[in-house]
């Protein structure tokens, strides 16, 4: 370590995609040991410098990048990865890389297992060393107790919940003895705040042990708390270099946007009762992480009903469950029908769509346009965009509906793209995810299912896509059933907020009601009156 | 339960194949009138004569790179060796293994070759493997047909070079002098390895004999398979197998440690193609190796394997099931239409039908079983 030189500098970095600029000149630096935040709007080019970092191969096949980046003060220019994972840098991905048909150790280990040496090495190489699994084991539970967490190392990639994909992810770059700065591009988006909170704990440990690291987060407070060093990116430009204790997360915000970010506005009026259109009786849901014992709720048409709760307590299998997409039992009735569960295709064929808290990189066509995947699934299911001729005979594709459409959302939820035609794989984190909830606005169903939608959305965007879903919420009267671990976020949108605890539903509040009740609902304790959850009208 | 109605349906769904060979199977083995003793004979022989070639299949699969068509390369190195040792007179155990060893660099080469290929073609491995093997059928009939035979027949024009690989034996070659023959008898390796240590077992009234060598080669094999999959290679392939790019950044060589599949895999195949002649006893120079191909990958696949997972008891479930509807079913065509000569357009006809059906069936599985993870995955809305 040279004395006074940065771990990282970086100089002058810009970077074009086919003449569309996202970079340019980003310059700062990085000491040892030190935690840099990262923050900027969704497409302001924070996941782009991370990948010019570790030398994605995406970069240099789009045309490179210009500057210089300096480690330990000798200029690099990492042509893969594995060159910038050799020089000491890890990075977590704003996209899982697991492998699903891996275990837990097998992810955190992959490519550096532990190995024990056989005869036939000598004829074969080191490739034929059999794999140590004892070994294997202990070393992935060290790196996962260095989080400060506990996941079995058995479970395969595929069965666990988002959160524990995440951490599993981290553990991988803590097993590498050699890391000396560790990139995290949203780590704490998929977490409930619980375990963002043992993950940030965890980050500050791993610091005091001299590992730099880049964080990435639209979790504004985090930032605060955690970092160092804060350096605000807009529209691929620095536009602010700040310490934590000369800010706060309002000037912030409005670095990032350019304009003062309103606070989140008021709570709803409150509406008269209406029959009610879900009815759910006694569900249990079989999803691993967030299993569902019994909840029994209902929800009146055209409500916007909120389910919150602490992580881990059920509040996510309750829609995963009612779509069919996990195990689950009771009885669920939909205007008055009781539906099939276990098959997604009879839940969805029941006017009803989902967008799931899981939808990283496997919601979309990647490879498609975003107006082709905005309209894809009301086109498969509903038949709409097509135009008939003969009698139905022949259909087309209606092509200016489709973008009349796209159009309009891209406007509503400011989707930053360079036009409707853009791949999906092209947009960033946060404006894929905008399409994805485009996608279930034009399906149009009666009852939508959403959660956690503004996950991975930066502060000005969050304002808009909870208008959008009150807009579709009124203009046509969909009921939405609204999932997310912000109790705040809940209390700006809905009428009621049901509140999770222990697999079951432990109240069901008015959004109006101070957030102490709900607080203390989380925690399990039912303030007297039981049984009272079931339609009832709060007011 | 619902939950137990899932599972079975999902077990019923994920063995359709096997389960319908079996029933066919159950139909056609009373109508052939085959005694059971013969039955059981005809297995055991057909296990050990077929086991390796479709256990070379495996490695590939789970490298992620699909049913290897390109197997026949291995084939058509295993009977350049078997050529060659057959003209050299170099007859039993020891003809055998030297006809291995002839075999494995040329098995080898070519398992490089075709590696290198599929790795411009990702995706397209099977379709790719599957017009290589043309291309390198028309190599290999180049080679049989001018480049083998009696010295001096053919030389180089104004140089007076003799072009030829020499062979001696004038019975290996077309009478024109170069070229080999369509039929070789292979005397001298008929049974070699079988024989070298057999056993016989009273069945009812019949006896029945196991060549306990030949299976002992395969059991052993089987346990190289089990350890491989444990070796830091074997892990690598399974990860590559399920995800190249998740795999490649974290640095292992994809492109190569796809070649070392696929050249594994021809190696091996060169070596089942030797122990599968040896028990048949003649060989077709110019087809048997396409055989190998097609009826190795058929019966893997009634063995209940999918394109991207497969185990060892899916090639022994699978090439007995194939087996007898083989032996089974000429017999069962002439008892149902009553004609010996439509018996055997029966035969053939069941015999490529399988293959049709398997893969049909296995089309039809892989999109149920994108609609189940599909759902599984993602929120569909
Ligand atoms: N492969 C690509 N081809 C073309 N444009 C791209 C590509 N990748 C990213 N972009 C564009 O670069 C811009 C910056 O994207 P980037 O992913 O860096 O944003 P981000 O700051 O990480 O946003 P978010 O908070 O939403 O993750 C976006 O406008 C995006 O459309
Ligand atoms: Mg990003």
């Amino acid at each position: 370590m040279a004395n006074g030189e940065p771990l990282l500098r970086v100089e002058s970095v810009g970077k074009e995609f086919f003449g569309n600029r996202v970079l340019a000149d980003v310059d700062f630096s990085l000491g040892h040991g030190e935690i840099l935040g990262l923050v900027g709007e969704n497409g302001a080019g924070k996941s782009t410098l991370m990948n010019i970092l570790f030398g994605m191969p995406v970069i240099a096949s789009t045309g490179g990048y210009e500057g210089r980046i300096l480690l330990d003060g000798k200029e690099v220019k990492f042509s893969s990865p594995f060159e910038a994972i050799d020089a000491g840098i890890g990075m977590v991905h704003q996209e899982f890389s697991l492998l699903p048909g891996f275990t837990v150790t097998e992810n955190i280990l992959l490519n550096r297992e532990s190995t024990k040496y056989n005869p036939l090495v000598e004829v074969f190489g080191e490739r034929i060393r059999t794999l140590d699994r004892q070994g294997m084991k202990k070393r992935a539970e060290a790196a996962i107790s260095e989080i400060g967490f506990s996941i079995d190392t058995g479970t395969f990639a595929a069965e666990m919940p988002v959160g524990h994909k995440q951490f599993t992810e981290i553990a991988r770059e803590i097993d590498r003895l050699n890391t000396k700065l560790l990139v995290l591009d949203e780590p704490t988006a998929v977490l409930a705040e619980s375990e963002a909170e043992i993950l940030i704990q965890s980050l500050r440990n791993l610091s005091s042990k001299g590992i730099s690291m880049i964080f990435i987060s639209h979790r504004l407070q985090e930032i605060l708390d955690l970092c160092d060093k804060i350096v605000v990116l807009r529209d691929g430009r620095i536009v602010k270099e700040t310490r934590p204790s000369d800010t706060d997360i309002f000037q912030i915000a409005s670095h990032m946007v350019g304009r003062n970010v309103e606070a989140s506005s008021a709570s709803r009026p409150s509406r008269p009762d209406t029959e009610a259109i879900l009815e759910v009786d006694k569900l249990w849901v079989d999803m691993p992480g967030e299993t569902v014992r019994d909840a029994t709720f209902s929800v009146q048409r055209g409500e916007i009903f909120g389910i919150g709760g602490l992580a881990g307590q059920g509040k996510l299998g309750i829609a995963n469950g009612i779509m069919g997409l996990f195990m689950a039992g009771g009885s669920v009735s939909v205007k008055g029908l009781v539906i099939k569960l276990n098959d997604p295709a009879h839940s969805l064929s029941r006017d009803m769509a989902f967008v799931s808290e899981d939808r990283r990189g496997v919601g979309l066509l990647l490879e498609e346009s975003i107006d082709w995947n905005i309209a894809f699934t009301a086109m498969q299911v509903q038949d709409k965009f097509v135009r008939k001729l003969l009698g139905g005979l022949v259909k087309w594709r209606d092509d200016a509906a489709m973008r009349a459409a796209t159009q309009e959302y891209i406007k509503l939820l400011d989707i930053k793209c360079t036009s409707h035609k853009q791949r999906a794989v092209e947009l960033s984190g946060g404006n894929q995810q905008k399409v994805c909830l485009a996608k279930a606005f034009v399906v149009g169903p009666d009852i939508l299912f959403v959660s956690e939608p503004t996950r991975g959305i930066d502060v000005g965007a969050k304002k808009l896509v909870l208008d959008t879903l009150r807009k579709v919420n009124e203009e046509r009267g969909t009921t939405i059933i609204m999932t997310s671990s912000e109790l705040e976020e809940l209390r700006s949108v809905c009428d009621r907020i049901a509140i999770v605890d222990n697999g079951r539903i432990s109240g069901i509040r008015p959004a109006a009601a101070p957030a102490t009740e709900f607080g203390l609902l989380m925690m399990g304790s039912e303030p007297a009156v039981a049984g009272s959850d079931v339609g009832g009208g709060d007011a | 339960m619902i939950d137990m109605k899932d599972n079975i349906k999902h077990f019923l769904i994920s063995n359709s194949v096997p389960i319908i060979f079996i029933a066919l199977s159950a139909f056609a083995i009373p109508l052939s009138g085959f005694s059971y003793g013969y039955l059981v004979q005809e297995m055991l022989t057909r296990l050990a004569r077929n086991s390796f070639l479709v256990l070379s299949l495996l490695i590939p699969i789970m490298a992620g790179m699909g049913l290897n068509f390109g197997m026949v390369l291995g084939a058509m190195a295993g009977q350049i060796g078997l050529i060659l040792v057959t003209d050299w007179s170099v007859v039993g155990i020891p003809g055998l293994v030297l006809a291995a060893i002839i075999s494995m660099p040329i098995a080898a080469v070519l398992g490089y070759v075709c590696g290198n290929v599929l790795n411009r073609a990702k995706g397209r491995e099977m379709v790719t493997s599957y017009i290589l093997g043309f291309f390198i059928n028309g190599i290999y009939q180049f080679v049989v047909l001018y480049l083998i035979g009696i010295k001096g027949m053919l030389r180089i024009p104004f140089t007076g070079m003799d072009i030829r690989i020499p062979v001696t034996n004038p019975q290996l070659v077309l009478s024109r002098g170069y070229g080999i023959r369509n039929a070789i008898n292979l005397t001298g390796l008929r049974h070699a390895l079988d024989n070298a240590f057999q056993f016989n077992v009273p069945f009812g009234s019949a006896v029945i004999d196991i060549p306990v060598s030949t299976y002992a080669l395969i059991a052993f094999f089987c346990v190289f398979i089990v350890w491989f999959r444990r070796t830091k290679l074997g892990q690598d392939m399974r990860a590559i197998g399920q995800d190249m790019a998740v795999a490649d950044s974290s640095g292992i060589a994809v492109e190569r440690t796809r070649i070392i599949a696929i050249v594994i895999s021809t190696m091996l195949a060169a070596f089942g193609q030797i122990i599968f002649l040896q028990n048949i006893g003649t060989m077709n120079t110019y087809n048997s190796h396409d055989q190998t191909g097609m009826f190795s990958i058929a019966a893997l696949l009634i063995g209940g394997a999918t394109v991207s997972k497969a185990s060892i008891a899916n090639v022994f479930v699978g090439v007995t099931l194939f087996h007898l509807m083989f032996v089974v079913s000429p017999m069962a065509g002439k008892e149902l239409i009553g004609q010996a000569q439509l018996g055997e357009y029966f035969r053939v006809f069941v015999s490529y039908g399988i293959i049709a059906v398997a893969l049909v069936l296995h089309a039809w599985k892989r999109y149920q079983e994108r609609e189940r993870s599909r759902r599984g995955l993602r929120g569909e809305a």
